[in-house]
């Protein structure tokens, strides 16, 4: 067989969110009354960036077979602190981007240090930080207020040369600086091995505990530049509750509707991508086709388990009946 | 035989688990430009010696000595770095990555920070190829690799290590026969290389066609090392077992009459390539043995049996009718009345959190429940007896049964199919790890519910087991039933001989009853 063979065959559960969500986002531009504008793209772009950036934090832990429910909370954090430290002279806003980047990193580091050192469970770990980020995002706003340099929102939310949305060249240059120099170190394989086979990589003399580390870190990192995103969609900060939970049950829903198993070791942070972008496509398919919105989360369920039970066909061809417990 | 000094050198090593010695004041030399043979029953040693050569565990006690230095691994990762590979029997490779990744996981290539896949590539393909393995393509995923390639993948990862001491653990249990033969010639041009191989193995052929030197090794000691070819199968098969034989188990009754109709019956049994046409019966009052080497389908045929195998072919009787069974809990229901005590107690017989009462009454509920309701005195009632009938020794019914000692959870694990009062009762190795008294009262259990009618089917790797419990035995060899040894000629003899598909021709190893 020539190579390229084994990379579709490698690449297969990331193309098949692809083209999962190209089929909806072609069905809904040829719905849409306006059909295929740069406004039309912006607007579904900025809808989705934050999904995005969030499922692809949640990509990385899960790669390691770990999860992490706390990335909806580290979301909401940072938008509270962006909104009160990305403003000012162009030096403050600058030091405050990075500022809210940190925080979201050392979030992710807490996380994957109680995880590693603290031998507890990724789900209950990630609770628990995830309440206490809250706890702190609340404290920060307890009530929705703050405000956010509109130049810099406006400019990575608007459109570059009038055409392009910048928020998508964000998320390009971000998978283009994190996830790709990440996917192909040592590091990076190192997560996939672990969640792959975590006693084969042991065995194996891998980097058990930097991979993990830095996935959980990367992942806090991921997650601020959402938060980021969603101060400059807002104008300000909330410490709202239910939007983190939202945030990040939905990041699970994208990521395994981009192929990322659940169990570790495949998938990608660009199939998570996909995945969320086809997630939010749901919403806007409902909106062409004059459905009442209330429906929504009625779809978003189906196309799930449709997404689930496409992963779980090779449960079929298990022989021995015992491998469905392994 | 050149008298250099030894590229790596054990001395007076010892090593015990909770009390078990596995390894005591054992002593090894291994040369380069040779392959040493490690010969044993199972449980000999041989494992925990080649874990302590790989830093997976550490010594109790004894010196490692390498080029002349003394050494110490903290682990595998540090064995590696020395020159001391290892091929594990249990696979150590990554399933969801690709070959040419898990040639190179231990210390990728890099390049601008990052993993050089052209480098990558051209070292698997390398590998691959000084494992005689250039057809395994480098991007294929390993999980699509059958068992056979795998392994060769993974000769291949130790080679990419370069090693200078290259262990192999039971390396071709799982090769065809066309893959043993390039490795054979592998192996061959590795030695005349330099290396120093060691070479693990229940096949005496492969022994007898590789080696330059064997150690035999018996219940934790190092009995005998001696220049390959010197010694008959015969002689080396007595250096294994060699150990004093003692009488624990109960009389056996006499043989269960040939015409009295047997309860458990299978026909050309077949499965996935594991299991090939077994046939076998079990009558009522009978314990039928299963022997052979671990690992040549004994769990698969009673995974086969309780219906928990997918796509078997052949046969299977009940009481002389065909049955399909397809699943536990109907192999478990009254019309078949089958028990199976798992090999692992830990995962696949009990619920270690919970209690040793709730435990009990799990393969049984049905029995002590009315319209979907537990029945409270009647579980109670049941519980009493068991624990009392098999001498269950606990603080109580309502402690957690990983609370137990391992005899008396194992004791939980058979009683517990005992509550639901089987027929045919499935033996998975069922005293591994387990005290000798403990042991001896089970062999008691067995004999006691053979005399009240059940049928047991007894897999067994304690070959003293199955000469001391069993009316009739079956080897299995590579899954399929290669001998059967009925009364007298249960010896240690014929056992290890058949085990070993060869013929040690002991006085009683001479009929195959087929």
């Amino acid at each position: 067989m020539s190579d390229w063979r084994f990379r579709l065959a490698d690449n297969r559960s990331t193309l098949l969110a692809v083209a999962i969500f190209v089929v909806m986002f072609i069905l809904y531009i040829s719905n849409h009354p306006a059909g295929l504008t740069a406004n039309v793209v912006q607007t579904a772009s900025n809808k989705a960036v934050l999904l995005a950036f969030v499922a692809m934090a949640q990509a990385l832990v899960v790669i390691t077979a770990g999860i992490d429910l706390s990335v909806g909370m580290i979301f909401v954090l940072t938008n509270c602190l962006a909104s009160w430290l990305v403003v000012g002279t162009p030096l403050e806003v600058g030091f405050g981007v990075l500022a809210v980047l940190a925080t979201g990193a050392a979030c992710g580091a807490i996380n994957g240090a109680i995880v590693i050192f603290g031998r507890l469970q990724p789900i209950v770990t990630t609770i628990a930080t995830g309440a206490i980020y809250f706890g702190i995002a609340l404290a920060l706003r307890p009530f929705p207020g703050g405000s956010v340099d509109e130049t810099l929102a406006d400019a990575l939310t608007g459109r570059v040369f009038g055409l392009v949305p910048a928020s998508l060249l964000v998320l390009v240059a971000v998978v283009a600086m994190i996830w790709i120099p990440y996917s192909r170190s040592v590091t990076g394989r190192a997560a996939y091995a672990t969640g792959s086979s975590e006693a084969a990589a042991y065995m194996s003399g891998v980097p058990i505990r930097r991979a993990k580390f830095v996935a959980y870190t990367l992942s806090g990192l991921l997650a601020a530049i959402g938060g980021l995103f969603l101060t400059f969609f807002t104008y300000t900060g909330d410490a709202a509750y239910a939007s983190g939970n939202a945030y990040t049950l939905f990041s699970i829903a994208a990521v395994v509707l981009g192929g990322v198993s659940l169990f570790g070791g495949r998938g990608s942070a660009i199939g998570a991508i996909f995945g969320a972008l086809a997630f939010r496509t749901i919403g806007d398919l409902l909106f062409v086709f004059d459905f009442d919105p209330l429906w929504q989360p009625l779809f978003q369920g189906l196309v799930l388990l449709f997404a689930v039970s496409v992963g779980a066909v090779a449960l079929f061809r298990v022989r021995n009946r015992l491998d469905w417990f392994a | 035989m050149p008298l250099n000094e030894p590229l790596f050198r054990m001395e007076g090593v010892s090593k015990s688990y909770g009390g078990v010695r596995a390894l005591e004041d054992a002593d090894l030399d291994v040369r380069a430009g040779r392959i040493h043979a490690i010969l044993g029953e199972n449980g000999a040693g041989k494992s925990t010696l080649i874990k302590i050569m790989a830093g997976v565990v550490a010594p109790d006690q004894g010196r490692m000595i390498l080029d002349g230095r003394e050494i110490s691994f903290p682990s595998p990762a540090a064995a590696n770095a020395a020159g001391i590979v290892c091929i594990f029997q249990e696979l150590s490779l990554i399933p969801d990555l690709s070959v040419a990744d898990n040639i190179v996981i231990s210390n990728p290539p890099r390049r601008f920070g990052g993993i050089d896949r052209r480098e990558q590539r051209r070292i698997a393909a390398d590998a691959l190829a000084r494992a005689g393995a250039s057809d395994i393509h480098p991007l294929a995923l390993v999980k699509d690799l059958s068992l056979s390639r795998r392994q060769l993948v993974e000769i291949a990862k130790a080679l990419a290590r370069r090693p200078r001491v290259l262990i192999l653990d039971e390396a071709t249990s799982a090769l065809t026969a066309a893959d043993v033969s390039n490795i054979f010639v592998v192996l061959k041009r590795l030695r005349s290389e330099g290396l120093a191989l060691l070479y693990i193995s229940h096949r005496m052929h492969e022994i007898a066609e590789l080696a330059d030197d064997c150690s035999v090794f018996r219940n934790g000691r190092k009995v005998a090392t001696y220049p390959a070819g010197s010694k008959t199968n015969a002689e080396v098969v007595e250096l294994m077992i060699g150990r004093e034989y003692k009488n624990v188990f109960p009389p056996k009754p006499p043989p269960v009459p040939a015409d009295r109709p047997p309860v458990l019956e299978c026909r050309k049994l077949s499965w996935s390539g594991r299991l090939h046409e077994i046939s076998l019966t079990v009558r009522p009052g009978e314990i039928v043995g299963l022997g052979g080497l671990d690992g040549q389908g004994q769990r698969e045929l009673m995974l086969a049996l309780f219906g928990v195998l997918r796509g078997t072919t052949g046969e299977i009787l009940i009481d002389g009718k065909p049955t399909s069974i397809a699943s536990p809990s109907q192999a478990k229901s009254d019309a078949i009345g089958m028990a199976l005590i798992p090999e692992d107690r830990k995962t696949e017989g009990l619920m270690l959190p919970m209690t040793v009462r709730d435990n009990l009454s799990f393969a049984a509920l049905e029995r002590i429940s009315r319209h979907g309701v537990i029945d409270g005195a009647r579980e109670q009632a049941m519980i009493e007896d068991m624990v009392r009938a098999l001498a269950i020794r606990s603080a109580g019914v309502d402690i957690p049964v990983g609370a137990l000692s391992g005899g008396n959870q194992q004791k939980v694990v058979i009683a517990k199919w005992l509550m639901n009062r089987p027929r045919i009762i499935l033996l998975n190795d069922p005293t591994r790890g387990i005290d000798v008294g403990t042991k001896q009262e089970l062999y008691v259990l067995f004999r006691r519910l053979t005399a009240e009618g059940a049928a047991i089917l007894f897999y067994s790797t304690d070959y003293d087991e199955l000469i001391g419990c069993c009316d009739r035995v079956l080897v299995l060899y590579d899954g399929a039933v290669k001998r059967e040894l009925v009364g007298d000629e249960i010896t240690e003899h014929a056992l290890i001989a058949s085990a070993l598909d060869i013929d040690a021709a002991g006085p009683a190893a001479k009929a195959v009853h087929s």
